[in-house]
C-alpha cells in the first residue's frame, strides 16, 4: 500500500462529489421543465424529434401507460439489434466488417441482445473477434444509449411519484427518453469520447492493421475500430460492454492512467448527481445529501478492503516466493494495484460491470469486495438511475422498520407509507436475489450448466465463477469472472465456435427478468404514491435527512443483502480468503 | 396501445441512425482531423513498413530457423521463438501467442490455483536466466512482480521502472552502450502518474526499444 495509491482512492471521491453537486443541479432543470444552458442548441432538435416520433410531450401519463410505454419501447429495441446481430453479413456492403464475421450462434445473439436491452452488458463473445463495426455502431451502441435512458426515466418517475401533490401523472416517457438522451447522454458522451482519442483511445474505420514488429518474432495483426465513441457511452451508461475481449484493459480503450481515471469518473458522474438530482426534485436537498452519505460510506469501504488485500498478494504468489508489489496477477503496469482495485469496485457497485483487469485473478478477499457490491444489489449508486430506483424501495423498507421500531404509522416526505406500497417495494427488492440464487443452483447442480467453468476453475473457483456469472446478469452488471465461457471462441480460419445453450438462455431469461421486474414494481410503488395526501411534519415524524437514518438505511441495505447471498459467498471467495492452500 | 407501438417503431429507426451512424461518423471525423496519430492507433512506420503500435505490446522475439532455413514450429502451428537479447521484453501474456492483439484475453489465473504458482514460477525462472547473466547479483527476491505476473489485455506495452533497471544491464551489454546511456533513454520514455497521482509510472518497451533502434 502506498500514499498514492490512498490518495487514488480519496482523491477520486473529493473529485467525483466536486463534479456531481452541480451536474445533479442541472439534472434537476432537464427534468423538470427548467431553463439549461443547452436550450439554444438542442430546443429545435427536440421538438423536431418529438413531431418525427408523433408524440405528445405535454401528455402526463399515469404509471400503466407509462410502464407500458417503456415495456414497448424496450421489446422494439429488443427485436432490431437481434436482427441486426443475426444478419451481420448482411451489412458487408457498408465497409464496416472488414474482416467479414458471420453472425454468433443464435443462442449467443439471444444472450448477448438481451444483456444490451437490460444495461447488463454481459458477454459472451470477444468483440475483436466475432462483431462487425456496424454490430459494435448500429447495434450495441445504440442500446448502450437507450438502455441507460431507461434507466435514469424510471428513476425520474418515481421521484415524481414521491413529490407529487396529487393527479395521477408521472411525467411523458417519450419526452423524459428524448430528453435524457439528448441533454445528457449524448452531450457527454461526445465530450467523454475525444478526451479519449486525445489521450490515445482509437476512432477509426480501417481494417485490423498488420503490423511486421521491430523483430521476426513481433509480427502481429492489431485489431482496430471505432472504439472511443463507444467507449464514452459504455461508461456513461453504466453499461460496460467492452469492444475488446479485455474491455477497459485494453490501451486502445483506456490508454493512461489519466484516462482511467476519467473512465471511472463517466461511470459515476450521473448516478451520483441523481442523488442530488433527487435531493432538489423532492424540495429539500438534505435527503439528497443523505442518500449521498449512504453510498459514499458503503462505497470507500468497499475500496478500501479490496485495496488492502490486492496490495498484500495472493497465496500462489507467496508460495512462489512473491512477497512484494502486490496481486499484479491480470493487472495493468499502468493503471497499478490501486487504480485496477478502485476501478473494480467502481464498476461493480454501479451496474456497469467494466474491467480495467481480472476479476477472476483477483485475491478471495479482493474478489470478495465484487461479489459483496453485487450483493447490495446495485445500491451503492447503482446503474445510471437504476442505483437510485432501487435505493429509494430500500428507503421506503428502513422508513417502514423505523416506523415499527418508534410505533407509529411510517411516513415518507409526508406520505403514508402502507401495506401495498410495502409488499410492492418487498417483491421488487426481492426478485434480483431470487433470480440470482435460483440460476446459479440451477447451474453449479446441473452437468450442463458445469460445462461453462473453465479449465482453471477448480475447488471453489469454479463454484465463484458460476456463482459471480449469474448474480453479476442478475444484477445487469455484466463484470465476470471471465473464465466462465457461454460462447465457444473462434480460431482464426476455423468456424467450429458454437454457444453453451444451458448458460446463453439462463443467462438471457434471468437478465431479462431481473431488469423488467424491478421496473415494473418501482414504477407501481410510484403509482401508489403518486395520487397520496401529503400531511406536514409532526414532532413525531422519523427524518430521514439525519445521520441516525443513514445508519438504519445501511444497516438495512446490508442485513438483507448478507441474509440473502451469504450462505453462498463463503462456499466461494470467503473460503479462497480465509485459507492458502492451493487447490489443482 | 396502436399509438405507442408506431412511437416505438419510428423511436428505434431515428435512434439508431441518430446514434448508431451518425454520432460514430461525427466523432471520427473529428478524431481524424484533431488527432490523426492517436485515432489511427499510433503507428510506427520504418520505411512505409507498419511495424507496430506505439501502445500495444508486442514480442521483442527471433523466430528459431530449423537447419533448412524453415521457422521451426510447436505443436499449435504457431513458430518458436526466444527473447531477442538486445530488445526490453514485455510482460507474460495470457493470449495465443504471446501478444495476439487480435484476440486478446485475459489469463484469469485464480489466486489460490497451484497452476497460477506453477505459472508464476516458471516465468521467474525464464526471467533469471535471461537477465542474471547480465546482472549476477540478481536473486530471486528483486525480481519486479510485473515480470512474473501476467498482464491484464496480454498486450500491455508497459513495464515498471525497477523491471526497466534490470533488464538495462543486459541491453547495454548486448549493444554495447554504457549503462547510463540505456537508463537516460528509459527515462525518456517513462510516462508518470495521471495527474500525479492515477496510475503507477511505467516504461513502454515499445518506445523504449525503438530509441534504442534509432541509436544505430
Amino acid at each position: 500500500m502506498t500514499f498514492t495509491g490512498w490518495l487514488t482512492i480519496f482523491g477520486f471521491a473529493a473529485i467525483l462529489t466536486a463534479l456531481a453537486l452541480p451536474f445533479g443541479r442541472y439534472l434537476a432543470a432537464v427534468y423538470t421543465g427548467g431553463r439549461t444552458w443547452l436550450d439554444p442548441v438542442l430546443g429545435a432538435p427536440e421538438r423536431f424529434l418529438y413531431r418525427l416520433l408523433r408524440a405528445d410531450p405535454s401528455e402526463g401519463q399515469d404509471w400503466r401507460t407509462y410502464a407500458k410505454s417503456l415495456i414497448v419501447f424496450s421489446l422494439a429495441g429488443w427485436l432490431l439489434l437481434f436482427l441486426i446481430l443475426r444478419t451481420q453479413t448482411l451489412w458487408d456492403f457498408t465497409g464496416l466488417n472488414p474482416l467479414h464475421y458471420h453472425s454468433a450462434p443464435w443462442n449467443v445473439t439471444f444472450n448477448t441482445t438481451s444483456s444490451f436491452l437490460t444495461n447488463t452488458n454481459w458477454q459472451y463473445y470477444g468483440g475483436e473477434t466475432t462483431m462487425s463495426y456496424f454490430s459494435q455502431m448500429a447495434g450495441l451502441t445504440v442500446q448502450n444509449f437507450l438502455s441507460a435512458g431507461v434507466g435514469i426515466v424510471v428513476a425520474v418517475a418515481l421521484i415524481r411519484g414521491i413529490v407529487s401533490r396529487g393527479g395521477s401523472s408521472l411525467g411523458n416517457f417519450w419526452q423524459d427518453i428524448v430528453r435524457t438522451v439528448l441533454y445528457v447522454l449524448l452531450p457527454l458522451s461526445i465530450v467523454v469520447a475525444l478526451v479519449l482519442v486525445f489521450q490515445g483511445s482509437i476512432q477509426t474505420f480501417s481494417t485490423y492493421l498488420v503490423s511486421h514488429g521491430l523483430t521476426s518474432g513481433g509480427s502481429q495483426s492489431i485489431a482496430v475500430g471505432p472504439v472511443a465513441s463507444q467507449e464514452a457511452i459504455k461508461e456513461l451508461g453504466t453499461n460496460g460492454g467492452g469492444f475488446f475481449n479485455v474491455n477497459s484493459a485494453h490501451p486502445f480503450e483506456n490508454p493512461t492512467g489519466f484516462t482511467n481515471l476519467v473512465e471511472m469518473l463517466a461511470v459515476l458522474i450521473i448516478p451520483a448527481a441523481l442523488v442530488f438530482t433527487y435531493g432538489r426534485m423532492t424540495g429539500s436537498r438534505r435527503q439528497g445529501y443523505a442518500i449521498y452519505a449512504t453510498m459514499m460510506v458503503m462505497f470507500l469501504g468497499a475500496a478500501v478492503v479490496c485495496y488492502v488485500a490486492e496490495a498484500h498478494g495472493s497465496p500462489a504468489q507467496h508460495a512462489a516466493g512473491i512477497h512484494h508489489g502486490g496481486n499484479l496477477e491480470g493487472k495493468e503496469q499502468r493503471f497499478g494495484i490501486a487504480g485496477s482495485a478502485l476501478f473494480d469496485v467502481v464498476t461493480t457497485v454501479t451496474s456497469c460491470g467494466a474491467v480495467n483487469s481480472a476479476i477472476e485473478s483477483f485475491t478471495g478477499i479482493g474478489g470478495a469486495v465484487p461479489f459483496a457490491n453485487l450483493s447490495a444489489s446495485e445500491v451503492i449508486f447503482g446503474g445510471v438511475g437504476t442505483g437510485l430506483y432501487s435505493i429509494l424501495l430500500y428507503v421506503l423498507l428502513a422508513v417502514f422498520i423505523g416506523g415499527l421500531m418508534v410505533g407509529r404509522t411510517p411516513e415518507y416526505l409526508g406520505k403514508k407509507i402502507e401495506a401495498r406500497e410495502i409488499k410492492l417495494v418487498a417483491l421488487g427488492l426481492l426478485i434480483t436475489p431470487l433470480a440470482a440464487l435460483f440460476s446459479t443452483a440451477l447451474a453449479t447442480a446441473s452437468r450442463a450448466g458445469r460445462a461453462s467453468i473453465s479449465a482453471t476453475g477448480v475447488g471453489p473457483q469454479g463454484f465463484s465463477e458460476s456463482f459471480y456469472a449469474y448474480l453479476s446478469q442478475a444484477n445487469n452488471n455484466g463484470s465476470a469472472f471471465a473464465g466462465y465461457g457461454g460462447f465457444v471462441q473462434p480460431n482464426a480460419g476455423s468456424l467450429g465456435s458454437h454457444g453453451i445453450t444451458f448458460a446463453d438462455l439462463l443467462g438471457g431469461f434471468e437478465m431479462l427478468f431481473a431488469r423488467y421486474g424491478p421496473i415494473l414494481f418501482a414504477l407501481a410503488v410510484a403509482g401508489t404514491l403518486v395520487g397520496k395526501r401529503v400531511s406536514p411534519a409532526g414532532l413525531g415524524t422519523m427524518r430521514t435527512d439525519n445521520p441516525t437514518f443513514v445508519i438504519l438505511l445501511i444497516g438495512v441495505i446490508i442485513l438483507v443483502g448478507a441474509l440473502t447471498f451469504f450462505p453462498a459467498l463463503l462456499l466461494g471467495p470467503i473460503v479462497q480468503g480465509l485459507t492458502g492452500h492451493l487447490y489443482s | 396501445m396502436k399509438r405507442i407501438l408506431i412511437t416505438s417503431a419510428i423511436s428505434m429507426i431515428v435512434f439508431t441512425l441518430a446514434l448508431g451512424i451518425v454520432y460514430p461518423l461525427v466523432i471520427t471525423g473529428i478524431s481524424q482531423l484533431a488527432f490523426p496519430g492517436n485515432a489511427n492507433g499510433q503507428q510506427i512506420r520504418e520505411g512505409g513498413r507498419l511495424v507496430g503500435s506505439k501502445i500495444i505490446g508486442q514480442q521483442f522475439t527471433d523466430v528459431v530457423l530449423k537447419p533448412d532455413a524453415k521457422p521451426e514450429m510447436d505443436s499449435a502451428g504457431n513458430p518458436v521463438t526466444v527473447p531477442d537479447k538486445r530488445y526490453f521484453q514485455t510482460r507474460p501474456s495470457g493470449t495465443t501467442p504471446e501478444d495476439n492483439s487480435a484476440a486478446t484475453t485475459f489469463a484469469n489465473l485464480g489466486p489460490n490455483d497451484l497452476a497460477t504458482k506453477q505459472a508464476i514460477v516458471t516465468n521467474m525462472d525464464a526471467y533469471l536466466a535471461l537477465e542474471r547473466p547480465y546482472d549476477p547479483g540478481l536473486t530471486a527476491s528483486q525480481v519486479p512482480v510485473d515480470a512474473v505476473d501476467t498482464s491484464a489485455s496480454g498486450i500491455d506495452p508497459d513495464i515498471s521502472p525497477a523491471n526497466a533497471d534490470i533488464q538495462a544491464h543486459r541491453v547495454a551489454a548486448m549493444r554495447h552502450l554504457t549503462l547510463a546511456t540505456v537508463k537516460a533513454l528509459i527515462d525518456q520514455n517513462t510516462a508518470g502518474r495521471g495527474l500525479g497521482f492515477s496510475g503507477e509510472p511505467s516504461v513502454d518497451v515499445v518506445t523504449l526499444n525503438l530509441a534504442l533502434d534509432a541509436r544505430r
